[in-house]
């Protein structure tokens, strides 16, 4: 019998209340290169004020230690777990919503979870199956993986679902995806990320389409079919002239990425589930024994 | 050609609004007035009174981050702008009952806005979303709140210097840009669907 002398909750708890706040603050370097292309293509002069005042914003809250955003948004964490990492993810859900709840009291962020009814607010950004997790379980590793993507509203506002036929094929994908995000206008902060889910369930193509969003900006699907439409549909967007902010411009989204599953013969799922050129996200690693390494680009 | 220009708020004279385009450049002095979803269904659906006077009034989509100082006195923490397209409906009584020169939010307004904004010489501006560091750095203090029991979504009103640059979305003249853009992309995406 092995007894485990470190507080795992704890550590867990840490790096979540760690990565809350880092991942509001410091955005990755990939979408920090992403937006500076961006600004390097426009031509419009809408969309050139909108990229420059976005640039200048980044900058801002890595002076003034503030949020790149104030959209605290809804807390959503993606864990991969080891099989042999000695805390049940039934803990790791704990530990993860007191990190949450302890960022949001000792910053202090802004509390935007409500009962979806009464639209009362819950209280530090955590309420009934909040935050939400997202589970891998891996073969054969002790570790643990945990990724927080605080999601702002404005663009969780655009997800759109849509059950197409078989005969739809590839180009009903296309258009659905291209419709959706012309139709979503400015309103989720474009230039952003879309995510595409392709496949499976309703409800599984919805969770693959934010699966994606979570993805460095500009990473392809390993399979190259797959990784050809995200480039297409990306270029495709490109061309709508939707631009920042809706304002008008070349760059509608920085990046489309993709993540499939296989279906039933008679279901074409599509999902798409947008994030803003804001797309914050922070990781830790968390080994067996209690360390933790954290990394801004994962 | 796009026209920058510096407004103070709130405005007296209605050339102030008038002299502005769509697609121009604006950067705001003076006082905004923040407001949200539950402040205008308070205003609307429930009838009661804003105890602030909105006349000529430059209004902000917003629910800050803010830390409580004392009785009404509040520290900002991170302010910056939400979508405003949620909140149309409220722009002709906005405009009609209480006087108010523009509206600013991200996203744009849906084209029902441009009507009453040109009969009541309003126009709609959009703010960077999510630039809400840099928009923190332009709010010189938050002066006033009233109806502080529905943090975040009071009515706010913060004095700001320099804030922008912000865009004319829609002016008083009937064009919006969101129109045009959706125009455009709809015909671009007729051209694109033929080749798939």
């Amino acid at each position: 019998m092995t007894t485990v002398t470190t507080d795992l909750a704890g550590v867990v708890e840490d790096a979540a209340a760690h990565l809350y706040v880092w991942a509001l603050k410091d955005i990755p370097q990939d979408l920090r290169d992403a937006l500076a292309n961006a600004a390097e293509t426009e031509t419009s002069v809408t969309g050139q004020r909108v990229l420059q005042t976005i640039l200048r914003n980044v900058q801002v809250a890595e002076d003034e230690k503030n949020l790149v955003c104030q959209d605290t948004g809804i807390a959503v964490y993606y864990c991969r777990v080891g099989e042999g990492f000695p805390l049940h993810p039934a803990r790791i859900y704990s530990a993860l919503k007191a990190g949450t709840e302890r960022a949001t009291l000792e910053h202090p962020l802004r509390s935007n979870t409500v009962h979806t009814l009464t639209r009362e607010n819950t209280g530090p950004n955590t309420g009934y199956r909040v935050p939400i997790v997202h589970w891998d379980f891996v073969p054969e590793w002790d570790g643990l993986d945990v990724k927080c993507v605080p999601k702002g509203s404005g663009s969780e506002n655009m997800s759109f679902l849509k059950m197409c036929v078989p005969a739809d094929g590839v180009a009903g994908i296309k258009r659905f995806v291209l419709d959706s995000i012309v139709g979503a206008g400015g309103k989720p902060c474009p230039p952003g990320i879309v995510g595409v889910g392709i496949g499976g369930s309703a409800d599984y193509a919805m969770h693959l389409a934010k699966e994606a969003i979570a993805r460095p900006v500009g990473t392809r699907n390993p399979d190259p079919m797959v990784a050809e439409l995200e480039t297409e549909l990306r270029d495709l967007l490109n061309e709508t002239g939707v631009g920042p902010m809706g304002l008008g411009g070349d760059v509608t989204v920085l990046s489309v990425h993709v993540e499939h599953a296989d279906t039933h013969m008679t279901l074409n799922p599509v999902a798409v589930n947008y994030q803003c050129w804001a797309a914050r996200r922070a990781s830790a690693h968390v080994a067996a024994d209690g360390s933790v390494a954290y990394e801004r680009d994962a | 050609m796009m026209a920058t220009h510096e407004v103070t708020f709130p405005v007296t004279d209605p050339a102030e609004i008038l002299k502005l385009r769509a697609g121009d450049e604006v950067v705001v002095q003076g006082h905004v007035i923040g407001i949200r979803d539950r402040t205008q269904m308070r205003i609307f659906d429930e009838g009661i009174e804003p105890p602030m006077d909105l006349s000529g009034a430059f209004l902000l989509h917003t629910a800050p981050n803010v830390r409580k100082l004392g009785p009404g006195r509040y520290e900002k923490l991170c302010i910056g702008t939400t979508t405003s397209a949620r909140m149309v409906r409220f722009t002709e009584g906005l405009g009609e009952r209480y006087g108010v020169r523009a509206i600013c939010g991200k996203g744009g307004f849906p084209d029902e806005a441009i009507e009453p904004m040109q009969r009541l010489g309003m126009v709609y501006f959009a703010i960077v979303g999510g630039a809400a560091a840099l928009e923190t750095t332009q709010i010189e203090e938050i002066e006033e709140v009233a109806w502080e029991e529905l943090m975040p979504e009071c009515l706010w009103r913060f004095r700001v210097k320099d804030f922008g640059p912000l865009t004319v979305g829609i002016d008083a003249h009937g064009t919006s840009l969101y129109r045009e853009v959706q125009e455009q992309a709809r015909k671009k995406l007729e051209d694109i669907y033929a080749r798939l």
